[in-house]
């Protein structure tokens, strides 16, 4: 040891280099990360930040943290947010399983029986999903005022109503996500099933749909966080305030007295968002998959 | 209904049923049920169409009932079983909607035409309707039965109830001393109390006109104080033979002209008119009114500018982070991109929301955190609203990209890229000659959904600028960040202001045919990518 003096430091010097280069390519990286990280996190901190301030208004907000208190959250009571948000759910929910439900069995029929007219429906539909439902608003505004007349609980100012416009969709945007994910399941158990003396419809629900669940989830988050952030259907559709959905409720919130009521916008926002973010985060994969098999959301 | 055979199971043809046979499935009793239900309501609903004399809903409601008893009770249309509830939905509410945009598109519906010619007579009729001077008081009882309220009068003794749309007739009751009626068969009269203490309700009273009979000309009753009802007759008389409404106090002659308006001949006109087909005028008019067209051409441009910036600057901070984190080296990877993508997990309107909070020029933390507290008008300025509006949605879609774009390098073969390297090839050469390109033929598609997605945005520009700041030349509340979307929902005065459906039906087929287009020139595009 003693004899090789200048070892070490060659060795400290080749560590130096090591370093350095360790650095310039991969080490740089972390203070970068942070610094995408503070990007994408800030305004999410300042919500929750200003959902626990006292005072409650914009101008109080800037400084994180500066009081902690529940306030924000005990006065939602005073205002109709609880009503908004089941509003929201309710609608949220029977949509997207309506969409789940109607997408996965006309992706099944497509997916496994031959008839005519089968590619030519397939075009169509890819055809008619391009064009956005919302543009026909004034459309649906105007039927639902006549069916309204026929049907009270189908016309203006109806949660029913608007979740059956929503399910207009159901069939456009989704059968295609899940048609490809149905053909991915070979026929051959299909037909093994069959030979054992299983009925279509056996097939259908206690084979096919247990195997499709992650295009399910999918399909099913999507339509609902699509129901969610809805608020044009939902504006012209829904009229007396206690049928509100969260969107028109708080987009009123803030259009109306933006400084003051902040506070109380915060603590709803921060009520709203969490229980999807965790959804969303939990099936992250799954909708990756989803993701880049073609649909889109934001 | 065939009994014989559980319809769920389409047995072998070559059998006979009878060996094939296994009694009734369970599932054929859920169906069954089901069918029911659906039959009971189709039935109301046909029956309640009858009864509002809606003849196109009943027709199609009956369309729609037997085509869905037929499918599910056939034991042919197999494919159609699956599709068919989906099916129905669809061609309400997507297809009809769209066909009926056409329709409208081609109409002045809208503020003052705002229903069929017998509507508007009966709304000009009411309009004019005075106290006949001279006439009968009735006592009066304020009735109900359930929501509907009506009136009951005692006339000679006799008991005549009626409602808004049901003329008066006679009916069994009790009158007391004074003439008024105290019971009315079928009906709850409403204490006079409530008229008082309840502002909403003696408003719905005061507002009540029921028809003396069938004959609009013979006027309604109406009550003042909720107690006494006297006769209103209109000063105007409709000839359905001569198709005019003629003013009997100024003796003026209102004849109906093909814009759908009365029109009298001293020159007035009434305000309340029909729709009628006008043609193309609606698109004419978005093209050459002048206080439409300069508007909509730059909302127009700036639709355009923003679904393409907004995707094109998404993409890059998406990729650019992706390439940079695609990194097997970085540890923790996993955990970093959960927070990479924190954005994309917030609900879309309320980050628009909260971002209209930060950018507010006083109080806003944009401002105060980033900008030493300078009071910079983000949203109150025509570009800085403009470019406000791609930053957030920049802050609110990179996320996607982030994904979508690390998914697709991770799926890149590693062996062209190896060739690559020992051909020589330096880092910024193989991305753009390899990596960059294999990358666009696998996101155009997305690309193009995401361009079709934004170009429809109503939710960000809503949210975060209500189309605002408002252009200075027109009196159309239409602004710097408004995309056709937004201004077509101003146009359309569903939320207020004045209606023109027609207009604003005639921008959302235009908008309707420029989606398309793109996305299918887009899908031609992809298809060519993908044989390089």
């Amino acid at each position: 040891m003693a004899t090789d003096a200048p070892a070490p430091s060659k060795d400290a010097r080749r560590n130096a280099t090591r370093r350095k280069r360790w650095w310039a390519e991969v080490g740089w990286k972390y203070p970068f990360a942070a610094l995408v990280i503070f990007y994408a996190a800030f305004p999410l901190v300042f919500v929750l930040s200003a959902s626990l301030d006292e005072r409650g208004s914009l101008a109080s907000a800037s400084k994180l943290f500066s009081s902690i208190s529940l306030t924000n959250y005990q006065e939602l009571n005073d205002t109709l947010f609880w009503t908004w948000m089941g509003n929201s759910l309710v609608i949220g929910v029977a949509a997207a399983v309506g969409a789940v439900l109607m997408g996965a069995a006309a992706a099944y029929a497509f997916s496994r029986f031959r008839f005519k007219g089968r590619r030519s429906s397939l075009t169509g539909l890819l055809i008619l999903q391009m064009f956005p439902q919302t543009l026909a608003f004034v459309a649906i505004f105007l039927l639902l005022i006549s069916l309204g007349e026929v049907i009270p609980s189908l016309g203006i100012n109806s949660k029913i109503a608007l979740i059956c416009v929503y399910l207009g969709t159901a069939l456009g945007a989704n059968t295609f996500l899940m048609y490809g994910f149905f053909n991915s399941i070979p026929a051959e158990m299909d037909e093994a099933a069959k030979i054992d003396g299983a009925s279509h419809a056996q097939i259908f629900w206690g084979m096919i749909i247990p195997l499709v669940r992650p295009i399910l989830a999918v399909v099913g988050l999507l339509a609902f966080i699509a129901a969610f952030n809805d608020y044009i259907l939902a504006r012209v559709v829904l009229v007396s305030q206690e049928n509100w959905t969260l969107a028109i409720g708080m987009y009123n919130w803030v259009s109306d007295q933006l400084t003051a009521r902040w506070g109380i916008f915060s603590a709803g926002a921060v009520i709203a968002a969490t229980p999807i973010l965790v959804l969303f985060l939990s099936l992250q994969k799954l909708i990756v998959g989803g993701l880049t098999s073609g649909s889109v959301k934001g | 209904m065939s009994t014989d055979t559980a319809a769920q199971a389409p047995a072998p043809h070559k059998e006979a049923h009878a060996r094939n046979w296994k009694g009734l499935g369970w599932g054929f009793i859920v169906k069954l049920l089901l069918m029911m239900v659906v039959n009971a309501f189709g039935v109301a609903a046909i029956m309640s169409a009858w009864n509002a004399r809606a003849w196109v809903i009943l027709g199609v409601l009956v369309l729609f009932l037997v085509a869905a008893d037929w499918v599910y009770f056939s034991r042919r249309l197999l494919p159609l079983k699956y599709v068919y509830p989906g099916l129905v939905f669809l061609l309400i509410f997507q297809v009809f909607a769209m066909g009926y945009t056409a329709y409208v598109a081609t109409t002045n519906y809208g503020a003052g035409h705002n229903g069929s010619k017998q509507q508007a007579v009966d709304a000009a009729l009411i309009q004019a309707e005075r106290e006949v001077s001279g006439s009968a008081t009735y006592p009066l009882a304020v009735v109900r039965d359930g929501e509907t309220l009506g009136f009951a009068i005692g006339d000679d003794g006799a008991v005549m109830v009626g409602t808004e749309d049901q003329p008066l007739e006679e009916t069994g009751g009790t009158l007391d001393d004074s003439g008024r009626p105290t019971a009315v068969d079928g009906w709850e009269i409403v204490p006079r109390g409530d008229l008082l203490s309840d502002q909403a309700l003696a408003k719905q009273v005061t507002d009540l006109r029921v028809p003396v009979s069938d004959d609009a000309n013979e006027g309604s009753l109406r009550t003042r104080e909720g107690s006494t009802a006297k006769i209103y007759r209109s000063s105007m008389v409709w000839d359905p033979d001569a198709d005019t409404l003629t003013d009997t106090d100024s003796g003026v002659v209102y004849s109906p002209n093909d814009r759908g308006t009365f029109v009298g001949d001293d020159g007035s006109s009434l305000p309340t008119g029909w729709y009628v087909s006008v043609g193309f005028e609606n698109f004419t008019k978005a093209v050459t009114d002048p206080n439409y067209a300069k508007p909509l051409l730059r909302i127009t441009a700036w639709t355009f500018a923003f679904a393409f910036l907004t995707v094109a600057t998404s993409f890059l901070l998406g990729l650019f982070f992706a390439l940079i984190f695609n990194d097997d080296r970085v540890r923790g990877q996993k955990t970093l991109r959960t927070l990479f993508i924190l954005p994309y997990t917030f609900i879309s309107f309320l980050t628009a929301l909260v971002w209209r909070g930060m950018l507010n020029a006083e109080f806003g933390i944009i401002n105060d955190w980033f900008f030493f507290g300078a009071d910079i008008d983000w949203l109150g300025d025509p570009w800085l609203a403009r470019l406000s509006v791609i930053m957030v949605n920049l802050w609110l879609g990179y996320p996607y990209w982030f994904l979508i774009c690390t998914g697709a390098l991770q799926s890149l073969s590693s062996e062209t890229l190896e060739a690559a390297k020992i051909d020589g090839a330096g880092r910024w050469r193989q991305f753009r000659s390899i990596t960059f390109p294999l990358l666009l033929v696998s996101t155009a598609p997305l690309a193009i959904a995401s361009f079709a997605f934004n170009f429809n945005n109503f939710n960000i520009i809503f949210m975060l600028t209500d189309g605002g700041p408002n252009f200075d030349d027109t009196s159309i509340p239409l602004g710097a960040t408004d995309l056709l979307i937004t201004a077509i929902y101003q146009i359309s005065g569903v939320q207020g202001g004045r209606a023109d459906y027609g207009l604003a039906s005639a921008l959302s087929i235009v908008v309707f045919v420029v989606v398309g287009i793109v996305s299918a020139l887009a899908f031609r595009q992809t298809k060519k990518l993908e044989e390089i």
